[in-house]
């Protein structure tokens, strides 16, 4: 302050000028961060206290014992074992494995039509690529709780009665209780068919390696297609029959109100497939289509000039230059469609949200199991996000 | 510096000012006469006990109860406002403070009145739970349903004792649990389950939502208890025993035969229990933090618990339920009020 009121300038570029502590702004941003820092835990641990505070004011138990407690209500679809006198815990358990069963399925079928939607708006064809700009269209700019009802409504609508069953050779069966097939019984022996596939699948992909290398190598060709089914679908047959066909099947039979054994694919499940599919599969169609028109269009004519057929420069040329303009928004479509699944409660698909919203209802320990939805969703999302990131990685251009 | 000060002087007043705010437990009766209206939690529809009619206006027996509360506190029964409450929405409405009183065909339960949180102020219904099936089935006894889909509102007593009675009876069954009762309904009527299961109020009452009634029939046996009742919070008793006796009020004022007709009639009465439950003798209501006229305020306006139960499920309504247990004791119900003295 001296300095300034007897005229001279401050001596410059000899050392770090001298600022009061608290004008420096090094300091300054961390007492900032600091004060930043301090004031969220305050928040954090006021909410935790009042909340813990106010539900002992009002008697509510807290914490998670309340997931020992026999369940006393029935699933509908339960991919593990499931009896009313089993824990909360395992029924969440069941709810959050249909949740991942819905998720996958449906990230499965969603990509593969997804892909075709994308492909065929860019068809020469003026039908094909109209159907599909409608499609998009269409699809796209409907609430998605909608179609769920829609498809729900549809598809028990569509279906008859379980006395009047639709029947293909006796086996098959489809009504308004789900598609009806006969389920498989394992007897002892039948590891040995387990065994085979998983050896069928390794072989397949070694096969697959070897086939590339060597073609890239000598230019010749294998049909690698072809003896990769062949290995996956043939070695287990073959282990079937040299272990002695050790499953047999339970038939579906009708019962008074049902259809009795078998295994049923639920309505709900169909339904909500069946419009998270379509749903998903238009955003994931313009995803698609604007990948392959990122690709320069000289890639393709290349292609033709070097004599491949249109369905070669497609998966050789567009495709893995377009994936990398692809992956990033496909991987929000698939978070997407994970979390969408959560509007099955509307249409009472036993997800992770219907099974532990019921769980709520039973025990009023809200806090809990939202948090524990919470947390399942985010650790759901982020294994894919992690998986989805590796993949774009991989097929990253790589610079050389 | 000055700016640093600030920002933990905001700071340390907006965690405080919220630690005090939610701290202190308010007078529930004092919060409705400031903001004037009873917020009241009812169904999302369900015939007879809380439905929207064709103007708007909520009535029902659950109403009645809500509208009677209103006409207690503010001698106005339209002072209410209604939250219409899915069956799982309904607890968390009343814990976090969104609704003041839960009139919701809701079934009194230990864990529910304990662990929950809340208080159950009476019983207004004396139901039970049943089964209702298409008459095609030909089913005349539940015992028969083995293997049947049960179509089930998740968040109920119901989906528990549905559970419990196919266990119990050694029957197998696939639950369809739905978050609304017009799901429920709906899926019912177009052929995913074979059988509906609520209440037996609640058979009836959805019954007349059906495509045709008349091919669906409700099976005779009751598998459950299912008292049902206005909710409270728990940590307030003052607003706990205004619920209570306003509901007692309604019964009592069966039992002495005073109706909304001979209300002025009976103020003249010179009998000393009419007059005290009248307030013409006596300070009752002021010890409730009401006025000394309450039952003839609840009286005048919403009627006695026979006037109610009649205008919205008797036996002249679609409902046509019959009084059952839900008769005064004098006449073989389970209805019973403490005295008013």
């Amino acid at each position: 302050m001296a300095d300034m009121t007897d005229g001279t300038l401050p001596a410059r570029a000899t050392s770090a000028p001298k600022v009061a502590f608290f004008n420096d702004p090094k300091t300054r941003s961390l007492i900032f961060q600091g004060l930043a820092l301090a004031l969220l835990v305050f928040v954090i641990f006021t909410a935790v206290t009042n909340a813990v505070t106010n539900l002992r004011n009002q008697n509510i138990a807290g914490g998670f014992g309340f997931l020992e407690q026999t369940a006393g209500f029935g699933i509908s679809q339960t991919p593990i074992a499931w009896a009313e006198s089993m824990s909360y815990g395992r029924a969440f358990l069941i709810g959050l494995l249909n949740t991942l069963l819905v998720a996958v399925v449906g990230i499965f079928f969603a990509t593969l039509l997804g892909f075709v939607v994308g492909v065929a708006r860019l068809s020469p064809n003026w039908v094909i690529s109209k159907i599909a700009y409608w499609y998009v269209e269409v699809i796209r700019n409907l609430p998605l709780l909608f179609q769920i009802l829609f498809w729900y409504l549809a598809v028990l609508a569509s279906m008859p009665t379980p006395r009047n069953s639709h029947s293909l050779f006796g086996l098959f069966f489809a009504n308004q209780r789900g598609i009806t097939v006969p389920r498989p019984i394992f007897e002892a022996g039948s590891g040995a068919i387990g065994i085979a596939l998983v050896v069928g699948i390794v072989v397949a992909f070694l096969v697959r390696s070897w086939a590339y290398k060597r073609q890239a190598a000598t230019g010749e060709q294998f049909p690698v297609a072809a003896s990769m089914a062949g290995l996956i679908i043939g070695l287990p047959i073959l282990a079937y029959f040299l272990s002695g066909m050790p499953i047999s099947f339970d038939y579906a039979q009708q019962g008074r109100f049902n259809l009795t054994g078998g295994m049923t694919l639920i309505p709900e499940f169909v339904a909500l497939t069946l419009a998270l599919v379509a749903y998903t599969a238009a955003f994931i169609g313009e995803i698609v289509r604007a990948g392959i028109q990122a690709v320069s269009y000289g890639q393709t004519e290349a292609g033709r000039s070097l004599g491949l057929a249109e369905g070669r420069i497609l998966n050789l040329i567009v495709v893995p230059q377009a994936l990398r303009v692809i992956i990033p928004p496909l991987t929000s479509q698939y978070l997407n469609l994970a979390k969408n699944s959560s509007l099955a409660v509307g249409i009472g698909y036993p997800d992770m949200v219907s099974v532990g919203g019921t769980i709520l209802n039973q025990t009023g320990q809200a806090i809990e199991i939202i948090a524990m939805w919470m947390g399942c969703y985010l650790t759901i999302s982020i294994i894919t996000s992690i998986f989805m990131n590796w993949y774009n990685q991989r097929i990253a251009l790589v610079e050389r | 510096m000055k700016r640093i000060v600030s920002t933990l002087a905001l700071g340390a007043a907006l965690g405080l000012g919220a630690t005090a705010a939610l701290a202190q437990a308010p007078s529930t009766l004092r919060n409705i006469q400031n903001k004037g209206f009873v917020q009241c939690g009812v169904t999302q529809g369900l015939a007879g006990f809380s439905m929207p009619d064709s103007a708007g206006n909520w009535t029902g027996l659950d109403v009645d109860l809500c509208r009677a509360l209103a006409a207690a506190i503010f001698n106005d029964p339209t002072k209410v406002r209604f939250s219409p409450l899915s069956a799982k929405d309904r607890f968390t409405a009343l814990q976090s403070g969104e609704i003041d009183v839960l009139s919701r065909n809701t079934t009194w339960t230990l864990q529910r009145d304990t662990s929950l949180g809340l208080n159950f102020a009476g019983i207004n219904y004396y139901d039970g739970q049943g089964f209702m099936v298409r008459k095609s089935l030909n089913v005349k006894s539940a015992r028969e349903l083995s293997g049947a889909s049960v179509c089930v509102q998740t968040g109920t007593t119901t989906e528990l004792n549905v559970a419990d009675f196919f266990r119990a009876n050694n029957l197998k069954y696939e639950p369809v649990v739905f978050a609304s009762a017009d799901e429920t309904i709906k899926a019912y009527d177009s052929g995913r389950c074979d059988v509906f299961t609520t209440d037996a109020s609640g058979l009836y009452a959805e019954r007349v939502k059906l495509a045709k009634p008349d091919d669906h029939v409700v099976l005779p046996e009751i598998i459950s208890k299912e008292p049902l009742g206005p909710v409270v919070r728990h940590g307030d008793d003052q607003w706990l025993d205004v619920v209570k006796w306003v509901h007692y009020a309604m019964i009592t004022a069966e039992e002495l035969n005073i109706t909304k007709a001979n209300l002025d009639q009976m103020l003249q009465s010179t009998n000393p229990e009419i007059r005290r439950v009248l307030g013409v003798e006596g300070n009752g209501g002021e010890a409730l933090g009401l006025t000394k006229d309450w039952v003839v305020r609840i009286v005048r306006h919403v009627g006695n618990y026979a006037e109610a139960f009649d205008r919205n499920v008797g036996p002249s309504t679609r409902l046509g339920i019959s009084r059952g247990l839900n008769a005064l004791w004098t006449k073989g119900g389970l209805q019973y009020a403490p005295p008013i003295r």
